[in-house]
């Protein structure tokens, strides 16, 4: 082996102690500390000691606790109002929501939807017929159709009063009747409003079958939505007879929110049906006055749409004719099926000298209103 | 000025039904109206524990919170009270109190229920002491004459105690002293508070 081979193996080793050191000192500095752990466990051998009188429950606390959470118990007492619970959370919860947002959040709403539809009145005014009258008339809403929705709106708005009497009555009629004077007239609003609510109930259950059929969603609606339903502006997106606004009030407020108001109303309104836990009455007061709040807020924009903001609309639900030109401008396509089907719009005039004030009801065969 | 609270002590009550009786007689309450009532944990089982629980007279009363005439008040003495002649019963008070205590003489269609009634702590109500209309309404008037609601000085165990809320947690911490065990204090979180 010459001189310079032994120079290239002595280099060689040198190279690979030095890396095997290198490697051992981090693998060491690792291990070593580590190893305590090893040492504990195999020191400590023996089985670990099992707490099983803590893990296990204590039926005394366990009791306790139930009871605080509302498990029943026995009672020999009997009556309508006994309860066989110690105590229950239930009533906080409703206590909070009741006189939190529901009062709170629920009064500005209704106060803010108000106060919005006036200034639009006051900024945009009334919706006026486009091009003025016509003088011409087509029947919209029949006898008993009219009668429908005037019945069902006298007593949503009794409910509506009452209602909200009940409700935020506390904050703003006691400050100015006072105690007394309010409680006379609470239990009066209490009365009428559960007697009024059932018959009420009749009147949106049969609009929800009778006009189910004018207020099925097509495309003419995404159309209209998508114009902002000419609300603001002058565009007059199409529609049918009834537009994707009154859709929106039909499927929305008289069938959602007038279904949840009815059935919570009549849990509230008939304890002695005797399913009504607390949990269940509480719930469904809540449910009751946030349903009742938001269509009161919805029902607001519906009047004011149907009176003071489009010239030509009341008069298709009082005397149940509209002017022709108001229906071109807002129901196009329901007024063309009208004519199609061959309905002969009547002069106003004529409407005036016929002494008996020509029911539409009466004058025209009940089939031309499906459209 | 005297703090009133009840105090059911768990390890005493024997469902004696004596409490009920005495509030039923003492006041002529309506049948099915039930002021007090015992309710028993566990019955027939090792352990079972029986509780009287009337009106707590809660310091943050949810009751008054949530009636919408407002005919609830708080006596000088911490007692809870309501005035007969503003309730429209319309069943609030009962689904937010956490103790059941609210009745009413009916439970009928269109929720007609009557005047709300519950336990006065023997204090009566608005009208004047000792009336003929306050002890129809009411019923007697105990604490007007210096005494103590009457299921408490009834009770032949002493679990049920009433009074000044001091006084009777002094009572209960000497009795939890002296036999042991831990203090079970039901209700009073919820009735008087966190810190009590």
């Amino acid at each position: 082996m010459s001189e310079h081979q032994q120079a290239a193996v002595r280099a060689r080793r040198r190279w690979r102690s030095m890396i095997w050191s290198i490697v051992a000192i981090f693998v060491l500095a690792v291990a070593l500390p580590s190893a305590g752990y090893l040492f504990a466990q195999t020191t400590t051998g023996e089985p670990q000691r099992q707490f099983s009188e803590q893990s296990e429950s204590n039926p005394r606390s366990d009791m306790w606790r139930d009871g605080r959470r509302g498990e029943g118990g026995f009672t020999t007492q009997t009556g309508p109002y006994v309860t066989n619970q110690m105590m229950t959370n239930v009533g906080e919860n409703y206590r909070q929501i009741r006189t939190g947002p529901v009062t709170t959040l629920g009064g500005w709403f209704l106060v803010i939807v108000f106060l919005a539809i006036t200034a639009f009145f006051l900024l945009t005014g009334q919706k006026k017929i486009e091009g003025g009258r016509s003088g011409q008339t087509i029947v919209r809403w029949q006898a008993y159709e009219r009668f429908l929705h005037w019945f069902t709106a006298i007593s949503f708005i009794i409910l509506a009063i009452t209602g909200l009497s009940l409700l935020f009555g506390r904050t703003v009629l006691i400050p100015i009747f006072g105690h007394q004077g309010f409680a006379a007239y609470a239990q009066l609003a209490y009365g009428t409003h559960n007697v009024v609510g059932p018959v009420f109930s009749v009147g949106v259950l049969m609009m929800i079958v009778l006009w189910v059929r004018h207020n099925i969603p097509n495309k003419t609606d995404l159309e209209w939505f998508k114009q902002g339903g000419g609300i603001v502006g002058n565009k007059h997106p199409s529609a049918g007879k009834m537009n994707g606004g009154e859709k929106v009030w039909f499927w929305g407020g008289v069938f959602a929110l007038g279904l949840t108001v009815i059935i919570t109303g009549f849990i509230a309104l008939f304890p002695n049906w005797g399913f009504q836990t607390r949990e269940i009455m509480s719930w469904s007061l809540i449910i009751h006055a946030v349903a009742a709040t938001l269509w009161i807020g919805l029902f607001l924009g519906h009047a004011y749409i149907g009176t003071l903001g489009t010239e030509g609309a009341l008069e298709g639900m009082t005397r149940g004719r509209v002017d022709t030109a108001w229906a071109k401008q807002h129901h196009d396509l329901w007024y063309q099926d009208v004519v199609a089907s061959g309905e002969k719009p009547v002069p106003e005039e004529e409407l005036r000298s016929d002494g008996k004030q020509a029911s539409p009801g009466g004058s025209r065969p009940a089939g031309q209103q499906g459209s | 000025m005297a703090r009133m609270k009840f105090l059911c002590d768990a390890e005493r009550c024997i469902e004696c039904q004596a409490c009920v009786t005495a509030c039923k007689n003492e006041h002529e309450v309506p049948w099915g109206v039930n002021r007090r009532r015992v309710i028993v944990m566990n019955d027939g089982q090792p352990g079972e524990k029986a509780i009287s629980v009337a009106c707590m007279h809660c310091t943050d009363a949810p009751c008054a919170a949530v009636c919408p005439v407002d005919c609830f008040y708080t006596t000088a003495d911490g007692i809870v009270l309501h005035d007969k002649d503003l309730c429209i019963g319309c069943g609030y008070c009962f689904y937010a109190c956490p103790f059941g205590a609210p009745q009413y003489p009916q439970q009928t269609a269109f929720g007609v229920r009557g005047k709300m009634d519950k336990c006065t702590f023997c204090a009566g109500g608005p009208e004047t002491a000792h009336s003929q209309e306050e002890l129809t309404k009411y019923g007697t008037n105990r604490v007007e004459e210096g005494k103590l609601p009457l299921c408490a000085e009834m009770c032949a165990t002493k679990a049920l105690i009433a009074g000044d809320g001091n006084v009777i947690a002094d009572i209960y911490r000497k009795r939890v002293m002296t036999r042991g065990g831990r203090p079970q204090t039901w209700g009073w979180q919820a009735a008087y508070g966190q810190d009590v």
